[in-house]
């Protein structure tokens, strides 16, 4: 640490307490309570980051969030590196590392740098341009600037931290604690109102936290011991919680706002451990004040952006609360008055200030006047046009302003300096505000955009509203609260206040230089290195909305999205364009204010908690018994059940064979079911599929379609009548949800006169599925007393049936061809009467099959699947299967579109089979079909929709959807592959026991 | 984020419903007797208002019942929510 940079000042840093940390391999020590870039700027380090696009040295430039240039890497560990973090906003801890970004080899020798001198060779939109040609070469040149151009690198590890996501309600949340956010705050809570108060900084306070100058007073004593006492009478309210290190990110419509709370970034390496790292809040708030507050904002010259040039303010913060100079010469260029605070609290801290250079008239405030008797020349109505310094400011140049402004004039002198701080005037922070949806409205006098026209319960109070003068941001905001709050506060009525009046501004977006603008580099948006030349560019070449000048030139695309650069940017265009600022308007302001980690927008989801598990009651018997899982939807479903050293095509086979030949068994749990009760409930079904129900009886399954109102396949399944007004119906495994939503839309609002009660009872039921030859002999065993002949309990029907005393329903229905039941029953019984049946089974070979065998085995009959077999375009029709489509129902759900123009027509694609000319050749499911190879280019007729080796038919087997196909079928086709093409005809659907007799084997 | 207030169950958080576009299309109840151009004008068009707009929501993650809205979509302000079968309440 230089010694001689640091003033004794315990008020707001510990000095007894040092803190050793790293940046850029260097040890480095500074005192609790700094940032990193007070403790840098302690070390003298000053140059921290080089720019994007010329690689120009940077520096330290802000103490806030708005900090464009010092944004550096933190940490190196492989799971715990953040890049792109502000130094300005990083708390000190013991063994913080932390490393320049965008530089190579190193921050102090930058290859990249060369692009500076040929810098008016890379104008706005260079890049563009330049690389458009040939459109093909793009990858490669992508290569090379993705390289050069250094973002910071990410973590190659996932995060070992873990985050938080937390609710919170309010009556009233304030967001900034600055003066007014106090106030506001206090006002809120004494008046029995639920209040949260949120800053982003470790201390209450803002700005007037350490303003000591005796021309801003408050009934006679500093304004920060005023607000101290204020802030410590905080501490007695019962209803107001106070959060600090919380960054409002996000402010949406109706009071939802997003705020993230640093829980362990400014602690030790040691005491982060085992802690919440961050926290985000999701808060609805009954009503919102914001309390933002403003940013200083740079002046616009020549060579503006050298390391050393620092706002003024944050030169102010950095010597009146961390107590460090930013600098041992420093001069200080502005337009307005707060400059001369600064300069004040420079030379009571014994630095030197060479001068002030303000671009105004002599002007005789309060403020000025002090500084004036404290000996610091002031050059008035002068301009810096230059400044000289590769890695560090050592002086500038002075020339006179004419008398419009828009020249300078006389002779030019130089002044040496190591710091040159600027102010150009005060930005409101309206982010927020407009975030929320609000409107603003430009203030010629201050050049400023303040919040005008709301929707939503909030105000502005503050200098984010405007109103930057001590009396009158207490009196404003004061009356405001008590409008908005309705009450009436008199507390702060009697103040006696004393404040320094500012009483004259002038602006100058593009301050003259005694070079023309191309040669000169005047930098508007720091980090992304645009300078006002290229806005001009941007004008001349045509672009006249801001969004497009912004992306054009990049102006404000940074992570800082601009803060600091987006009002002269608007101020050049406007000036340029001839038009008002206030008819220009803004670029958008997007959440979230400042970037959030991943880590704090996923919070706990991540692992296995990233999305809900669904598994069926059956699960841990597949699980022992080594099954492959499948997603399907939420669920895992048992894909197949490899034996030792066994491929899943091996398995498929063995498992598809033995369900034919003998038995197998299959967990059908995670098909939909929906109980459907009540006197209408036939006429609903009637309504919802497309075959008749009313004449099912009770005691039948029948097989179901249902369409959406466009006509196309929406879900298929068995319904079962259960008794006169009960019905239980099944749905696609991935359908369940939706169909259930869809029922009960029609039911609530197109037929609220139906008599029917619909209820999920997915996970209620387990469904054991037993197949094959022998599948009756085996559910015998489970279920002795019960008459399973084809008389008592034929295909397509259900009994009630009880094991071991618990009630299950059985029913006879066959999604494979074979003889086949399906055993409901209590899901907690359901890992029982699996094993039950297994056991039972063992005798015949029972063999677990899983979805990969059904897909199989349902293809061997032609048998679809929604979602596979069709896409949202197919029709019952397209499907072959006009025979479930009943003739004699007036209407049903889709009917109509049935034989719209376009859905009776011949060419549509229709779903047929196909056989490969070479039976071990397996077609690849999506692959395209056409008719001819020697044709370019080809008509795709259709693709393949489903396809496996069947074992039972010894064959390759495919289902596809084919262009006018129903009338194809023996025609050749062909399916082209990337190195060959096979050769295949179009057959029936059917490919096994088109009798279907193994039905009833 | 809206805070919709369901009228079966009150105040509760946008996330807890889905939107299902305009109200107040009654399907037809002879889609027979209807033109391809007809039932085309049921089928696909939607006014898709800048402006006050009448919605049909689902409290999909709540009650399950489907409910009318009053918003106008270009500030999302929310003016009244009224249960299906019921006449809006503002013109």
């Amino acid at each position: 640490m230089s010694k001689n940079l640091r003033i004794t000042n315990d008020k707001f840093i510990d000095q007894t307490s040092r803190i050793s940390f790293k940046f850029d391999g260097k040890t480095l020590y500074g005192f609790k309570g700094d940032t990193l870039a007070s403790a840098l700027l302690a070390n003298n380090i000053h140059l921290v980051g080089r720019s994007f696009k010329y690689h120009r040295p940077r520096g330290i430039m802000t103490c806030g969030s708005e900090e464009p240039n010092a944004i550096v890497q933190v940490g190196n560990d492989a799971s715990m590196t953040e890049p792109n973090t502000r130094a300005t906003e990083i708390e000190l801890y013991e063994g913080l590392v932390a490393s320049s970004q965008n530089c190579w080899p190193s921050v102090n020798f930058d290859v990249g740098a060369v692009n500076n001198f040929f810098s008016p060779l890379i104008p706005a939109a260079f890049y563009y341009k330049t690389f458009m040609w040939p459109a093909s070469f793009w990858e490669k040149y992508e290569y090379f600037i993705r390289k050069s151009a250094g973002l910071g690198r990410s973590p190659t590890e996932p995060d070992k931290d873990f985050y938080d996501h937390r609710y919170l309600h309010c009556d009233v949340l304030v967001i900034g604690g600055g003066i007014s956010g106090i106030i506001a705050a206090k006002t809120a809570a004494q008046n029995n109102l639920n209040t949260v108060l949120i800053d982003d900084k470790n201390k209450l306070g803002g700005t007037t936290l350490f303003q000591q100058n005796e021309c801003f007073k408050i009934n006679n004593t500093y304004s920060s011991e005023w607000l101290k006492k204020e802030i410590e009478s905080l501490n007695l309210l019962q209803n107001l919680t106070i959060k600090t290190r919380t960054t409002l990110a996000a402010y949406h419509s109706y009071n939802y706002l997003l705020a993230r709370e640093n829980l362990t970034d400014h602690l030790s390496l040691s005491e982060k451990q085992n802690k919440v790292r961050q926290r985000l809040w999701k808060i609805r708030a009954k009503k919102v004040i914001i309390s933002t507050g403003a940013m200083e904002r740079p002046l616009i010259f020549n060579n503006n952006d050298r390391p050393g040039i620092i706002l003024s303010s944050s030169i102010k913060k950095y010597i009146d609360y961390f107590g460090v100079k930013c600098g041992q010469k420093l001069s200080l260029f502005t337009n307005n008055d707060s400059a001369y605070e600064t300069a004040v609290s420079l030379n009571k801290s014994g630095v030197t200030v060479n001068s002030v250079i303000d671009i105004r008239d002599k002007t005789d405030s309060l403020i000025v006047r002090q500084a004036e008797r404290l000996g610091i020349k002031i050059y008035w109505k002068h301009t810096v046009v230059n400044t000289s310094g590769y890695k560090r400011i050592n002086s500038i140049d002075i020339m006179k302003l004419s008398d419009d402004g828009n020249e300078v004039v006389g002779k030019k002198f130089s002044e040496d300096c190591d710091c040159l701080g600027i102010s150009g005037g005060w930005t409101p922070r309206v982010h927020l505000f407009t975030q929320s949806g609000g409107k603003l409205k430009f203030k010629d006098k201050d050049n400023v955009f303040l919040p005008d026209k709301s929707e939503l319960e909030q105000i502005s109070i503050g200098s984010c509203n405007g109103d930057f003068e001590l009396d009158s941001i207490i009196k404003n905001s004061v009356e405001s609260i008590n409008k908005f709050l309705n009450i009436n506060n008199n507390d702060y009525k009697n103040l006696e206040i004393v404040c320094s009046k500012e009483l004259d501004k002038k602006n100058i977006w593009l301050l003259p230089s005694d070079k023309p603008l191309g040669k000169t580099k005047p930098f508007l948006d720091f980090q992304n290195d645009s300078t006002a030349s290229d806005v001009k560019l941007a004008l001349r070449e045509g672009f006249k909305s801001i969004e497009h000048v912004k992306r054009y030139t990049t102006t404000g695309m940074g992570t800082d999205q601009g803060k600091l650069s987006n009002m002269h940017a608007l101020g050049i265009i406007a000036e340029t364009a001839g038009v008002k600022m206030g008819e220009l308007g803004t670029t958008t302001f997007r959440p979230p204010y400042t970037p959030l980690t991943f880590g704090t927008i996923v919070g706990r989801n991540v692992g296995e908690f990233f999305d809900i598990i669904r598994k069926t009651p059956i699960h841990d018997w597949h699980e022992e018994n080594k099954a492959e899982f499948e997603n399907v939807g939420q669920w895992k479903r048992a894909w197949y059940y490899p034996k030792k050293n066994e491929s899943m095509h091996e398995a498929v086979q063995r498992e598809s064979k033995a369900a034919r030949d003998s038995a197998g068994m299959l967990d059908a749990s995670t098909l939909g079911k929906i109980d459907i009760q009540g006197s209408d409930a036939s006429e609903f079904l009637n309504r919802v599929y497309t075959n008749a129900w009313s004449k099912l009886e009770i005691g039948k399954c029948r097989y179901g379609l249902m369409l959406n109102e466009d006509g196309m396949v929406y879900d298929d399944g068995v319904t079962t009548r259960l008794g006169e007004n009960h019905y239980i119906m099944t749905t696609t495994t991935g359908g369940a949800a939706n169909v259930l939503s869809k029922l009960e839309d029609y039911l609530q609002t197109e037929w609220p006169e139906l008599d029917v009660y619909l209820t999920s009872v997915t996970d209620q039921y387990a469904t054991v599925s037993i197949c094959g030859p022998n599948s009756k002999k085996i559910l015998s065993k489970v279920i002795p007393d019960l008459d399973l002949s084809d008389k008592e309990f034929p295909h397509m029907s259900f009994k009630n049936a009880s094991i071991n005393n618990v009630k299950c329903r059985v029913m006879r229905i066959s999604f494979t061809g074979e003889h086949s039941y399906e055993i409901n029953i209590q899901s907690s019984y359901g890992k029982s009467v699996w094993e039950k049946c297994f056991e039972a089974g063992k005798e015949f070979n029972i063999t677990p099959y899983g979805t990969e065998t059904m897909h199989l085995l349902r293809a061997e009959k032609g048998f679809i699947i929604t979602g596979q077999d069709t896409d949202g375009t197919m029709t019952p029709v397209d499907l072959q299967m006009d025979w479930i489509i009943s003739k004699k129902k007036y209407d049903f759900i889709g009917k109509r579109s049935l034989y719209r123009s376009d859905t009776i027509r011949d060419d549509r694609k229709q779903l047929v089979g196909l056989i490969t000319d070479d039976p071990k050749e397996v077609l690849e499911e999506g692959a395209q079909i056409v008719s001819e190879t020697n044709k370019q280019p080809v008509e795709m007729l259709g693709h393949v929709t489903s396809s496996y080796f069947s074992p039972n038919l010894n064959k390759s087997i495919a289902l596809a959807v084919v262009k006018n196909g129903k009338k194809l079928k023996g025609h050749k086709m062909f399916v082209p592959m990337k190195n060959k093409t096979i050769n295949v005809t179009i057959t029936d659907t059917v490919f096994l026991d088109k009798d279907n007799k193994r039905l009833n084997a | 984020m809206f805070l919709i207030n369901c009228p079966y169950c009150g105040e509760r958080d946008q996330s807890e419903f889905s939107a299902g576009g305009e109200a107040h299309i009654i399907r037809p109840k002879q889609p027979t007797e209807l033109s391809d151009d007809q039932w085309a004008e049921f089928l696909f068009m939607r006014k898709n208002i800048k402006g006050v707009q009448l919605e049909r929501w689902n409290h999909a993650h709540g009650c399950r019942k489907w409910f009318n809205m009053v918003r106008d979509t270009s500030n999302d302000k929310i003016h009244a929510v009224y249960k299906m079968g019921e006449k809006p309440p503002i013109k």
